[in-house]
């Protein structure tokens, strides 16, 4: 086994994520608080067509992405947009459902 | 783990690391783009432990993923699966055996043709029933081990070699659809391995009563032609906590179905108090010969099997996850138990500044 290719992958590993401390951190909505930000948004946020975005996308993250799994604890919003890429395609969700769930990951 | 066959054969760890380089130099030529779409990993690490039968075996096991968006229509994205598996000397002396296995799970393209169509090509999961894509991983599935039926409509490799066209069809507040449509070539390469076939799936979902209905086809193209079917059923009602997953499967040589519900119990203080991050699960299973050609991966004979599991949903990212078994067949039942501990990781591949 040629270790110089493990160990330099690992540095890379270790580097990425050493890299990633700084960034500020987004919290995906544990049910609870989703519910509770989802009635104070109802008071706040500007209304769309067919509810705030906050409802929408909220909808699209309760009906897509907890339908399989639990919302990770908290992300870098720099990786927002890569998530929500990522769940288009594993979600099949559609162009609006993305840029609606992308919004409500970035309020 | 037959989810992961692409090739029993063990790998390099050198091969493997290779193939990471690569992907970090394909990444770092490329323009990063925009803050928010850094190139991320993700995936989960873990340590398991199964009894089956008397036998037991320990598994250290990470599953890294990584999604690299290229502009602003394509994604690459990848996982991975190493583990190595550890288990008492069968001849009589002391120690352990271990074997090793890694490789890689999926490596594809997407590319966004229009707001309903993303085109996929690649090495990817066969769409059929709704384990493969979406509970297999261990930092999603609530059991160690996967449905006995599981095999079914992945046409032996659980990846096809090819191109996919997927994506939602219809998204309405009231009802959406979604579909996925592959075909697969043949492919003897020892990380990519394929048989030829085809199929698909439609799901049906809709949003009041939180239930998803759902179909799948798959036809495998090469030796004896044959015709895999699934359908699925998921229901999990607005704010309890609890849901309810099942799924039927018919090959040619078998079916066989599981249903597992699961209750989260967050009725108790919420889901993050102590209390509440317990969850109960069980699943039911069987399956049934169709004949005694086996082909498929499921059980020589009809096998019924309980599934009564605890997970325990810790903070940061980590569950425990817990499961005792009893199996009944003509050939003798057996207990598993299972236990592991699963952390789940997800961060940008790199710094960058935020938008």
């Amino acid at each position: 086994m040629n270790l110089k290719y493990l160990l330099s992958a690992v540095l890379l590993v270790v580097a990425a994520f050493a890299s990633s401390k700084a960034a500020p951190r987004i919290r995906p909505v544990p049910q609870a608080e989703a519910q509770n930000a989802q009635n104070a948004t109802k008071k706040q946020a500007p209304a769309t067509q067919g509810g705030t975005h906050e409802d929408e996308g909220q909808r699209i993250f309760d009906q897509n992405c907890s339908r399989c799994h639990t919302a990770p604890d908290g992300f870098s919003s720099r990786i927002s947009g890569t998530v929500v890429r990522h769940m288009r395609v594993r979600a099949s969700l559609s162009q609006h459902d993305e840029q609606e769930l992308l919004r409500f990951l970035n309020p | 783990m037959p989810r992961f066959r692409l090739s029993y054969l063990p790998v390099t760890l050198a091969r493997l690391a290779r193939f990471v380089l690569f992907v970090m130099a394909m990444l770092c030529a490329s323009r990063p783009g925009s803050a928010q779409d850094t190139p991320l990993i993700s995936g989960g690490v873990g340590f398991q432990t199964s009894t089956n039968g008397g036998n037991t075996k320990y598994q250290p096991i990470i599953e890294p993923l990584l999604a690299a968006p290229i502009g602003p229509r394509v994604l690459v994205e990848s996982r991975a699966a190493i583990l190595e598996t550890w288990a008492p000397r069968t001849d009589g002396g002391s120690g352990y055996d271990h074997t090793y296995f890694g490789a890689l799970t999926y490596l594809q393209g997407d590319v966004t043709l229009t707001p309903h169509v993303t085109l996929v090509g690649g090495s990817f999961l066969i769409p059929f029933g709704t384990y493969n894509e979406r509970l297999s991983p261990i930092w999603i599935s609530n059991f160690q081990s996967g449905p006995l039926i599981s095999p079914l409509g992945l046409m032996s490799t659980g990846t096809g070699v090819g191109g996919m066209l997927r994506g939602s069809a219809v998204s309405h507040p009231k009802y959406s659809i979604d579909y996925a449509a592959y075909f697969s070539a043949s492919s003897d390469n020892e990380q990519f391995n394929s048989d030829r076939s085809f199929g698909g799936r439609a799901d049906l979902y809709l949003p009041k009563p939180r239930l998803e209905l759902g179909l799948s086809y798959g036809r495998l193209l090469q030796g004896t032609h044959e015709n895999f079917y699934g359908a699925h059923l998921w229901w999990e009602p607005k704010d309890t906590g609890f849901r309810l997953r099942s799924e039927f499967a018919r090959g040619h040589h078998a079916q066989g179905y599981w249903v597992e519900a699961d209750y989260r119990m967050q009725a108790f203080g919420g889901p993050d108090s102590v209390i509440g991050r317990f969850e109960p699960v069980f699943r039911m299973q069987q399956t049934f010969r169709r004949d005694t050609i086996v082909s498929d991966g499921l059980p020589l004979v009809n096998t019924q099997r309980a599934d009564f599991g605890l997970d325990y949903n810790l903070p940061h990212n980590t569950r425990i996850i817990t499961s005792y078994s009893r199996q009944f067949s003509s050939t003798g039942d057996r207990n598993i138990w299972e236990t592991g501990i699963v952390y789940r990781f997800l961060f940008p591949a790199w710094k960058g500044r935020s938008k």
